[in-house]
């Protein structure tokens, strides 16, 4: 933190560059690739994921910031991806379900998850490990009540809580696994 | 959603001055509100300026002990930041009872205070809506209304103002400072906030491309005893139906400072003046408690649905008092 200092500024003409709304070059970082696409500036981080760059992983539910299934990183914090627009993630690290295994290896979340059976259908099971994975690199994984709270916006239909939140202490749990996220 | 031109700024005075020359453009910072409204057609800018790049996302120390939350401070940063945290523990406990992990990743404190309500006849483009399209009616009037408003109603919107943090802000008497084609202002929150009245489309006193750049806390020791308390259907990522910012001081038995402050029951965080009227210099027990919050709710108007909110907005300003004088007590 720093000592306020004020800056006085004074509005400048519009100088802007403006994009679109036709389809636009878009340059972004996906788990550590550079990924160029033509898409128009409405288009969200979601579907770009899922549309352009074939990466399916990443889950739309609700498409409207209710339910964490579209859940991935953006410069290491986790976010929705419906409420993101891709342009707006130029110049940013994207970090999406994929990108999590080290080869064939899965990452320590996602072997929790099948060993607990920390899932039914499946279908908000990125979004919960990406959510999860973050929540250990917060340091919000105390106790039950805290890994509740703090994955209240990843929303399990199927009710899958209790498994998931077994997963999620077993990796807590794991010597040396508390700062899994990269 | 529609078609949206897109541009990136570095700096406020272009942010300010491409906002200000384009009437259909707009602010995009955090995301969480502008993406959601447009894609549901309530909001249809053709142009958006992404202005999240912009030096506002700090919390600085304020030249005679206050604090300056950078209008593009992310909630989940401002609730973590340990001067918050110490000075004005209210506004990191809304903060964190507000939206989920994710959303607070995104959203700013700014854009926090700009985001829309979540009145289901707003939020859909078929209904009438006086604050969406002025002149089409209030559907929630005689509709499904348990989210509602009791306070600061009209007959023309009774839509709840769902901002947690900005009613521990109201409390404190923070004050938002803007910048825009007229230069600087400095407007007290209880007045940045408007009533619906008759113009429920206005909800700010803000011109076109006036950009909030940051919000003040006051020097205000009182605020370091101070919490904010939450009702709702469910214990998290769910808005209020009742909520009670407060900050309090207890000398010989006697309510020597006070600070309240409601949500999910007024049209605008809803600072409640009345209650401190009564609390001001009352001894510290339930009945001096129960007396405040009834001559607080004593002008709320229910609307079918939302009665139950009186009798619950007065017992959580009971809890929250009676928990914060038991706390003092003990201190």
């Amino acid at each position: 933190m720093k000592s306020y200092q004020a800056i006085r500024t004074t509005p400048a003409p519009d100088s802007a560059v403006v994009r679109g709304p036709g389809e636009v070059e878009v340059r972004l970082r996906v788990n550590g690739a550079t990924r160029t696409m033509s898409v128009e500036p409405r288009v969200s981080l979601l579907d770009a994921l899922r549309d352009r760059l074939e990466l399916t992983g990443t889950k739309k539910g609700c498409n409207q910031g209710a339910c964490g299934a579209c859940t991935v990183w953006v410069d290491r914090r986790r976010v929705l991806a419906c409420l993101t627009l891709a342009i707006s993630c130029e110049n940013r690290e994207v970090a999406t379900i994929e990108g999590l295994a080290d080869g064939d290896t899965l990452h320590p979340m996602q072997q929790a998850f099948l060993d607990a059976d920390a899932l039914q259908c499946g279908y908000c099971t990125p979004g919960q490990i990406m959510s999860a994975v973050a929540l250990l690199a917060e340091g919000h994984a105390g106790d039950d009540i805290e890994i509740r709270e703090w994955m209240s916006g990843n929303v399990c239909r199927c009710a899958a809580y209790p498994h998931i939140r077994a997963a999620i202490r077993r990796v807590r749990d794991e010597k040396g696994s508390g700062d899994a996220a990269r | 959603m529609r078609p949206v031109s897109y541009s990136r700024v570095a700096d406020v005075g272009t942010a300010i001055g491409t906002v200000s020359a384009d009437p259909e453009s707009a602010f995009l910072a955090g995301g969480t509100t502008q993406v959601d409204l447009m894609r549901i057609y309530v909001e249809q800018p053709h142009r958006l300026v992404d202005i999240s790049d912009l030096p506002l996302n700090q919390v600085e120390e304020l030249p005679g002990g206050g604090l300056r939350l950078g209008g593009l401070a992310r909630m989940s940063d401002v609730a973590q930041e340990p001067a918050v945290v110490r000075r004005y523990p209210m506004v990191a406990e809304a903060l964190l009872l507000g939206a989920s992990p994710q959303l607070r990743n995104m959203a700013t404190v700014a854009g926090n205070l700009m985001q829309r309500v979540r009145c289901s006849y707003f939020r859909d483009v078929a209904a009438g809506c006086n604050k969406r399209t002025p002149g089409t009616g209030c559907s929630a009037l005689d509709g499904v209304n348990r989210g509602h408003a009791v306070l600061g109603t009209s007959d023309c919107c009774i839509a709840t103002h769902p901002s947690d943090v900005a009613v521990a802000l109201v409390a404190l008497d923070a004050v938002v400072q803007t910048e825009g084609p007229a230069g600087r202002r400095s407007i007290p929150i209880d007045d940045f906030f408007l009533l619906p009245g008759q113009t429920p489309e206005q909800e700010h006193p803000l011109t076109h491309g006036e950009l909030v750049t940051g919000i003040d806390l006051p020097p205000l020791p009182v605020a370091a005893t101070s919490r904010y308390v939450k009702i709702r259907d469910r214990e998290s990522y769910e808005f209020a139906l009742a909520s009670v910012a407060v900050a309090m001081s207890v000398a010989g038995g006697r309510i020597a400072e006070i600070r309240l402050a409601l949500g999910g029951v007024a049209t605008k965080p809803w600072r409640a003046r009345a209650a401190e009227r009564v609390l001001d210099g009352a001894p510290a027990t339930i009945e001096a408690f129960t007396r405040a919050a009834e001559a607080e709710l004593a002008p709320a108007v229910p609307h079918g649905m939302n009665a139950f909110k009186i009798e619950l907005a007065r017992r959580t300003m009971v809890r929250a008092l009676e928990e914060m004088a038991q706390r003092e007590g003990t201190a």
